[in-house]
């Protein structure tokens, strides 16, 4: 995470800040933006490099004629040269068409979007809490280090940490026997009107979210502890205590503040992350989301569609690390300084 | 981390909310008779019956639209659907069905012979609607309707399969404005909800749920099941975990481990099926395309029968089916299953190869392959006789039971690698000749023909890579054996024909038939009393060549049936979630305001 491209001139030159941030951020975007179409062109060769002709792949267990195959490599597009379908997933790719996919017979874009809603409502959840949980315990245990609070926390965070996401759902599923549904997002038969589905979907939600929330509150509680930790002898506490304030004070409105930015660095570094990482959690819980379409496109597998959700994912990579890269900026005098 | 005070209230309205949430009238009296919820582990990958393949989506389609005839749930014979009577011609060419009359859509259009021609001719004409049933329609020569009862389809040659002909017949009138099949609109509510079945689709949330009511114009009478809800369940554990909370009421596909704990729970039943299909390993013998080119990279030494022989002979299916089925499965013989007693075949004790090292080894040594310094025996070339064996990384059946293969091929000499690998890469591997031994298996049909007809030499793949026969048998004296099995009309002639054929497979052993696979299911025998097999007493109730399964059940002496919302526990649980959730933000906005206090 460096920035050191315009950065000299704007500190030597303090009225030309404002030309400078716009630099930064073209700088920035520009990056972004190469990226993802370096992202894109592995993607392409990536799932072109899959063992399995897509074809035969599709008529599994199928009898087929020669006739049919060809039919079928033409209407796929995969009897092009190599190149011909880059371009041509290319130029689809600008004009928002990504392609249709093989297993659904739909445009990619439209099975992306009718899942993106149900993965952000579960990732989104989960953050949040994660973030809010993550960050008090984190600050309780940085404050009383090496207490049993302490000691216990952190080995208990590290313990859900590494555990998998697959088993802990599935421990949790018998733990809580029949109070909660055991998979989906939506009862058949609950009333259309808004509340009932609200509840039910809520109810739905419960499981899948506390099994993402116990695998990754724990990075948030570790890097606002370590970092809390970074500032717990810096001087300006002391002076803040010597002021006579309280030692709650002291922390909530000096130490945290300032220990913050790595961890609000972190959460939108994750978030780009956490929607591949709700595969696992989304098929244990048949969560209609993202993960799951990603699941099954990879056991057709489903090549336009393993791309599209590739190049969303990494997008959504990307488009979180530009954010926390901007917000850095914007958080702490610091960086815009260097 | 400061929870504003407009926040606060906003928690509070949001948990009031959840509490009187339990109080909006949830479930609508089911008038229309119960309902039944079934978990659907395998997802969907059409509903319109042109295109479905998945057996769980062709299920979908034979509650939804009618067959002119379908195998009895009793023994798998032809039973009248649609037609209500059938002839054939002396020559065996032209077949005629009588349509039953009175048969109406759902959308209260009759049901007539046009409707069959036109699915057929459909299915015939246009490329695209071949995907599901295209094999059944290879030799028709034409099919027409003479007028709205009656069905004439000439075939190019005598097909025995003609009242087997597992295709769903549609609405002229709805499909017939669909030109491209490949339109997403195929499988939505409006086109697929018409039929003449059982059930009717009422709604679909793809990956959620599809959702039939009985039709209650069906003609041989409305389901005592007033709606079937299939609901998707992608992990099987989640299914089994829900089939406990009453969440479902019938789970199938299950594996031995969780139909054991099943077994002993109150209130469900469980159901071992002889299954319909079989397991093989197959040996790649000399995989070569339909102009006899060679292709793939097989072990020569395969090309041996003696050796193929012997390999048989090394093998102990019935430890397999012990050890890694958990007993749940059938040792093998010919490649119809034994859940079709009609054609299927046995070899007689002395046939037979019995687990027997030392035979095997005999029979090795006597063919010629002497062991080398290490044990392991030599083939023609001079060197080790090294064989891969292929399986599917995802597969626990190929993860376990390779082990064992190694170990006893081992013991005769034969040098075994595992070689694990991902689903795509064995088909693509399989398909293209590159393998030496590889895990195997296909669904069958009540009518043998197609199972038959895989290992035809018709079936050798055009060009390599194709998917058509992947065992690669082609065989003059198979072949003779199947064609006249195709053409013969008496059955028992016909079952002596087809049982022949799978005796001649045996003794050359392109595959090694290991085992059927049981069909594990469950359901809830609270709400469900009763569900029809197929076959009677021995058979499945989910995924059927019918419907009888589902059709057929009737509701448990004072259960109510599935559905009709949350369930008690349930809000319990909700009830106990919102009261800690309260406790813990009373607390929190309590401490706050402390601190608050004490500060301003």
């Amino acid at each position: 995470m460096t920035n050191a491209v315009s950065t000299a001139a704007a500190e030597l030159d303090e009225p030309r800040r404002g030309t400078g941030t716009a630099r930064f951020l073209l700088g920035k975007t520009g990056e972004a933006i190469a990226s993802l179409l370096l992202v894109v062109a592995l993607g392409f060769l990536l799932f072109r490099m899959i063992p399995g002709d897509p074809v035969t792949t599709l008529t599994r267990d199928r009898p087929t004629s020669p006739d049919q195959l060809a039919l079928l490599r033409e209407r796929l597009g995969v009897d092009k040269p190599l190149y011909q379908q880059f371009f041509d997933y290319l130029g689809g790719l600008f004009r928002g068409d990504l392609g249709s996919s093989y297993g659904y017979n739909r445009p990619v874009a439209t099975l992306i979007g009718e899942r993106i809603g149900p993965t952000l409502l579960l990732v989104g959840t989960a953050t949040v809490l994660a973030v809010a949980l993550g960050l008090w315990l984190g600050v309780r245990a940085a404050w009383r280090r090496g207490s049993a609070f302490d000691r216990t926390q952190t080995g208990l965070a590290l313990t859900l940490w590494s555990m998998p996401q697959f088993w802990l759902g599935l421990l949790l599923l018998v733990a809580t026997q029949g109070v909660f549904p055991s998979g989906g997002m939506r009862s058949p038969d609950t009333p259309p009107e808004f509340f009932p589905q609200l509840l039910d979907v809520a109810h739905h939600l419960a499981l899948p979210c506390l099994t993402l929330l116990a695998v990754i509150y724990a990075q948030y509680m570790l890097v606002m502890r370590s970092s809390l930790l970074g500032e717990m002898n810096a001087e300006y506490l002391t002076t803040a205590r010597a002021k006579g304030l309280r030692e709650d004070l002291v922390r909530r409105r000096h130490a945290v503040p300032n220990a913050l930015l790595p961890t609000v660095t972190l959460v939108f570094l994750q978030f780009g992350l956490v929607v591949s990482g709700t595969v696992t959690v989304e098929t244990v819980f048949s969560w209609p989301g993202l993960g799951l379409l990603t699941y099954e496109a990879l056991r057709v597998p489903d090549l336009p569609l393993l791309q599209g959700v590739f190049v969303v994912m990494a997008g959504s990579v990307i488009v979180m690390n530009l954010i926390a890269e901007v917000l850095y900026r914007v958080l702490d005098p610091r960086v815009r300084a260097q | 981390m400061r929870f504003p005070r407009r926040g606060r209230a906003a928690v509070a309205v949001g948990v009031a909310a959840l509490v009187a949430g339990p109080f909006v009238p949830v479930a609508q009296a089911q008038e229309q008779g119960p309902v039944l919820r079934v978990a659907l582990v395998q997802e969907i990958d059409h509903l319109n019956p042109f295109l479905a393949s998945f057996a769980s989506s062709t299920m979908v389609g034979r509650m939804t639209w009618e067959f002119l005839t379908l195998p009895s749930a009793e023994d798998n014979t032809p039973a009248p659907g649609l037609a209500e009577s059938w002839t054939t011609s002396p020559d065996k060419l032209t077949w005629t069905y009588q349509i039953r009359d009175g048969v109406k859509w759902s959308d209260g259009q009759p049901v007539t012979a046009k409707d069959a021609a036109y699915t057929f001719t459909r299915i015939m004409t246009d490329e695209n609607a071949q995907e599901a049933n295209g094999t059944y329609v290879e030799n028709f020569e034409s099919v027409t309707a003479p007028d709205d009862h009656t069905l004439v389809i000439r075939t190019k040659t005598p097909q025995a399969s003609m009242t087997a002909l597992d295709v769903p017949i549609v609405p002229e009138h709805i499909w017939a404005n669909q030109p491209d099949m490949d339109n997403p609109a195929t499988d939505e509510v409006p086109v697929v909800g018409v039929g003449d079945g059982p059930f009717l689709i009422t709604e679909y949330r793809p990956n959620e749920l599809v959702r039939l009511k009985a039709n209650p114009d069906y003609w041989r009478g409305k389901s005592q099941v007033g709606e079937l809800q299939f609901i998707t369940y992608k992990s099987a554990e989640a299914a089994v975990h829900a089939l406990q909370n009453n969440e479902v009421d019938f789970v199938n596909r299950l594996t031995s481990t969780q139909f054991d704990t099943l077994k002993n729970a109150d209130g469900i039943t469980t159901n071992q099926a002889t299954g319909r299909r079989y397991r093989e390993l197959i040996l790649n013998h000399g995989a070569q395309t339909l102009s006899r080119q060679p292709i793939g990279d097989g072990n020569p030494v395969l090309k041996d029968v003696r050796v193929r022989q012997a390999i048989a002979r090394a093998l102990d299916p019935q430890t397999l089916v012990d050890k890694v089925l958990g007993g749940y499965g059938q040792t093998g013989g010919g490649i119809v299953p034994a859940s079709f007693p009609t054609y299927h075949w046995e070899p007689a004790a002395n046939e037979r190869y019995t687990f027997d090292t030392a035979a095997a080894n005999a029979q090795l040594d006597q063919a010629g392959y002497p062991r080398g310094a290490e044990g392991t025996r030599i083939g023609p070339d001079g060197k080790p006789i090294e064989l891969r064996l292929l399986g599917r990384a995802s597969e626990d059946f190929a993860l376990r039971a390779s082990d064992y293969v190694v170990s006893w091929l081992g013991d005769i000499g034969i040098k075994v690698t595992k070689q694990l690998v991902s689903d795509n890469e064995v088909d693509e591997r399989t398909n293209n000749g590159d393998y030496d031994l590889a895990f195997s298996g296909w669904g069958t049909n009540p009518d043998p023909d197609y199972i038959l007809s895989k290992q035809t030499c018709a079936a050798l793949p055009a060009v390599p890579g194709s998917s058509s026969s992947t065992a690669f048998f082609c065989d003059p004296e198979f072949d003779r054996l199947y064609a006249a099995q195709s053409t013969e009309f008496d059955q028992a002639t016909r079952a002596d024909l087809v049982k022949q054929a799978q005796a001649r497979y045996y003794t050359q052993v392109p595959s090694i038939v290991l085992d059927y696979d049981n069909v594990l299911e469950a359901y809830r025998s609270d709400t469900f009393a009763n569900f029809p097999k197929q076959p009677a007493n021995t058979g499945q109730i989910m995924e059927q060549s019918g419907y009888w399964g589902f059709y057929g059940a009737t509701p448990a002496q004072g259960g109510s049936g599935g559905g009709g919302g949350l369930s008690t526990g349930a809000w319990i649980g909700i009830g106990a979630g919102i009261v800690v959730v309260l406790a813990i933000a009373g607390t929190a906005a309590g401490r706050r305001r402390k601190s608050s206090e004490d500060t301003e």
